[in-house]
């Protein structure tokens, strides 16, 4: 693609026109994204199941997660969304150097997210809140404990994997973006992966506040 | 673009002109493997799941051979192994892929004259993930097995089971995605690539079932790729929400799974819906009766199905009222499935009928999905499930629909659309001779199972109380009547495949316009895009002029 000339759009047979292979190419994604929202969706459903079940064993694991790492994170990542749709604008408008700038600033708020992730999963693993592997707390509520802590531990690894697989995408465009292969008649990629790491991120509001947020309102 | 109407004859297709999809690529391994034509991939699918057809079909057979005597061949730990495996591989590794993957793939961009699906690349990737699925099942299986059944309960999945669980439920992961990827292929090229005039309305019911079957294997695999990747991580690390001694609830799992695997059923026979949909107009040369009844019957099908997945727990300890409210779901479903056998009787009245192996096939499926689906409102009814389940009553039910049912339509799909794929015809006669031996084994095989299931005998055991061998036996030797049937169309088929006559664009007189290309067709389907300008089936009154 680096080689192609800037405004040579690559058709594949099956469509008649750029045009429908781009909205084809964005339809793709949204229904992808509609598998995910699901893939999500059974563990957030057994996430609301038992904490519906066991509220005050949830709401006390809860209060001990890191709250601050958390919110930071949040910001992080929001403001990784604000730079992904800047970029796909910046496209949009044929600016070459804003869009790879922007696409690199916004893996970089990714890297970022994932080591303040680290971080926190770091300062677990000390706390010894890690079920299965190293997990040594006490009390009526510890197995409830092991529950929430498993489903965060899910949750947030999953939500992590699929940052991972972003941060190679939005990497892999802000190559080509600056190598030329984009043009204001063609950013589809730029597009769809833009797509996915606002899902991304919207799983983390998501999240958010039922992991940091659950246990610390009421008494 | 250039376009051409179909209305005329002035565009004959011509034969021999350009090479097939078969040829065009050239003959090597790597020109196959590499291919991102929808048409050898579904070539390589159809390889693929018969290889698993018979793996399956093999487990059965030593199932039904256990089962001829009460004290059982086998140790009940090997019996136990070997109907997991008939289990997991004729669900995830033949039914779910069946159709869709096959006729699915290869039809589809014919059907809505486009040259190829929306996203080829993701086609071939899904064939891979399928393949690597597959090896991971197999290698499960070989290595010695898994004893869960396909259900994968916990907490004996998590807990208790001695078997290879994580490897197959690796398995059943990865084929989920490979799944995904096909239906989400589907949406997405129906949606876009239709050709010109061909409205929502104009297209043929089987791009209708499959769309329908698409929407749940993006909507509904998800949910089981997630619950049986917490299976594994509970079943080694010995932490989670599955176990009632960690805490945990087994009910959940069972939402779980099964939010997924009722969808599943329908998975399971939805695109048999579509072929049946397509070779009776064909055969009783009429149009569909009742042609948005039955596109809407398919939609409404994957709806509702999301919402009935309880009717497998009546007797697991969810409340009376959601028994209530799931057994009610479960009569609604009823309907558009019986909307569809209405239309297709209806669509047989006063018909030209002819009764060559699709439509035999077609015929058997009606018969036989009948008994699934009419069984199926027996075992919805609270009361009489509490006495049914998990007894071979059930077994016969979901037979008759998945067997019955789904594998007839598969083997009239394969026999109605044979000479398009490999532009030979089959021998009819052997044909009609499998359609039959398949029908009068299936109804032997399993009808005494609905017998022996109201007369209390349960499901998954190596043995069973000496009153019920009649029945067994009965069963066992219907199961050799339809593995012969099973195994005759391996030898007619692949005979075909040298010796058959050519089989000319359109043999059947079909209307559609996977039948306005050459047989096989070339590699990107049409030469010019092809104009719709009528809606599908017009069998009469007057079939467009190059039919007659």
């Amino acid at each position: 693609m680096s080689e192609a000339p800037l405004d040579q759009v690559h058709l594949e047979p099956q469509y008649a026109t750029a045009r429908q292979q781009a909205e084809t190419a964005a339809l793709g994604m949204w229904v992808f994204l509609a598998t995910e929202v699901l893939f999500f969706g059974g563990m957030l459903f057994a996430y609301t199941y038992l904490r519906a079940t066991f509220p005050e064993g949830f709401a006390e694991a809860a209060r001990e997660t890191h709250v601050v790492i958390g919110t930071i994170n949040t910001v992080v990542l929001l403001t990784s969304s604000f730079t992904m749709a800047w970029a796909v604008h910046a496209a949009e408008h044929d600016r070459r150097r804003a869009t790879a700038l922007l696409l690199a600033a916004t893996a970089l708020l990714g890297l970022l997210f994932l080591g303040l992730k680290g971080l926190e999963y770091y300062k677990e693993w000390q706390e010894g809140v890690v079920p299965g592997l190293n997990f040594h707390k006490d009390g009526p509520n510890a197995h409830v404990a092991a529950m929430f802590y498993y489903l965060y531990f899910m949750l947030t690894g999953v939500h992590g994997v699929h940052v991972t697989i972003g941060i190679g995408l939005v990497a892999l465009m802000a190559v080509r973006a600056w190598r030329g292969g984009f043009s204001a008649r063609y950013f589809t990629p730029v597009e769809v992966t833009g797509l996915y790491w606002h899902f991304v991120d919207l799983v983390w509001i998501f999240l958010y506040p039922l992991i940091y947020l659950a246990g610390r309102s009421g008494p | 673009m250039t376009t051409a109407t179909f209305t005329g004859k002035a565009e004959q297709p011509t034969r021999g002109a350009q090479a097939s999809y078969l040829t065009a690529e050239g003959f090597t391994l790597r020109s196959w493997l590499l291919t991102k034509d929808h048409k050898r991939i579904a070539i390589l699918y159809t390889i693929s799941i018969t290889l698993f057809f018979f793996v399956g079909g093999a487990a059965a057979t030593l199932i039904r051979f256990n089962l001829v005597t009460p004290p059982g061949l086998f140790q009940p730990d090997t019996y136990n192994r070997l109907f997991t495996m008939h289990g997991i591989v004729m669900v995830w590794f033949f039914l779910i892929p069946s159709i869709p993957t096959t006729m699915g793939n290869f039809l589809i961009p014919l059907m809505i004259g486009a040259k190829d699906l929306a996203f080829p690349r993701l086609n071939l990737l899904s064939w891979y993930l399928f393949v690597i699925a597959g090896v991971l099942g197999l290698v499960a299986i070989f290595a010695g097995g898994v004893d869960t059944g396909w259900t994968f309960y916990t907490p004996f999945s998590t807990m208790y089971s001695n078997g290879y669980v994580v490897l197959a439920l690796a398995a059943v992961f990865v084929s989920g995605f490979s799944s995904i990827l096909t239906g989400l292929n589907f949406i997405v090229s129906i949606h876009r690539l239709r050709a010109p005039g061909l409205t929502w309305y104009r297209l043929p019911v089987f791009c209708w079932s499959n769309y329908a079957t698409a929407l749940i294997l993006v909507l509904a695999t998800p949910i089981l790729a997630i619950t049986l990747a917490l299976v594994a991580v509970e079943r080694l690390l010995k932490v989670g929400i599955f176990d009632p001694a960690l805490g945990g609830d087994p009910l959940l799992f069972q939402h779980l799974f099964w939010f997924y695997s009722h969808p599943a059923v329908y998975i399971m026979i939805l695109p048999g819906f579509g072929v049946i949909s397509e070779i009776v107009p064909c055969f009783a040369r009429k149009p569909l009766f009742g042609y948005k009844f039955v596109v809407w019957s398919s939609i409404a099908i994957a709806g509702i199905g999301f919402f009935v997945w309880a009717h497998h727990m009546f007797v697991a300890g969810i409340s009376l009222y959601a028994g209530l409210v799931f057994s009610l779901l479960s009569y609604i479903i009823a309907v558009p499935s019986a909307i569809k056998v209405f239309n297709w009787t209806a669509t047989l009245h006063k018909g030209w009928i002819s009764f060559d192996a699709p439509m035999l096939y077609a015929l058997g499926f009606i018969g036989l999905f009948t008994i699934g689906g009419l069984t199926g409102l027996f075992v919805a009814n609270l009361a009489f499930d509490v006495h049914a389940t998990d007894t071979y009553f059930v077994v016969a039910h979901f037979h008759y629909i998945m067997v019955g049912g789904m594998v007839s339509a598969y083997f009239g799909g394969l026999h109605y659309w044979w000479p398009k794929i490999t532009g030979r015809l089959y021998p009819e006669w052997w044909a009609r001779i499998a359609a039959i031996l398949i029908f009068f084994g299936f109804n032997l095989t399993f009808f005494p199972q609905f017998i022996l299931g109201y007369l209390g005998m349960q499901r998954r055991y190596a043995s069973y109380p000496p009153e019920f061998q009649i029945w067994n036996v009965l069963s066992s030797a219907g199961a050799s009547i339809l593995a012969v049937g099973y195994a005759l169309p391996l030898f007619y088929l692949g005979w075909s495949l040298w010796r058959g006559k050519k089989a000319g664009p359109n043999p059947w007189a079909a209307t559609g316009l996977e039948w306005r290309t050459p047989s096989p067709p070339p590699p990107h389907n049409f030469d010019v895009t092809p104009t719709v300008t009528r809606p599908p089936y017009q069998y009469r009154p007057d079939p467009e002029p190059q039919d007659v």
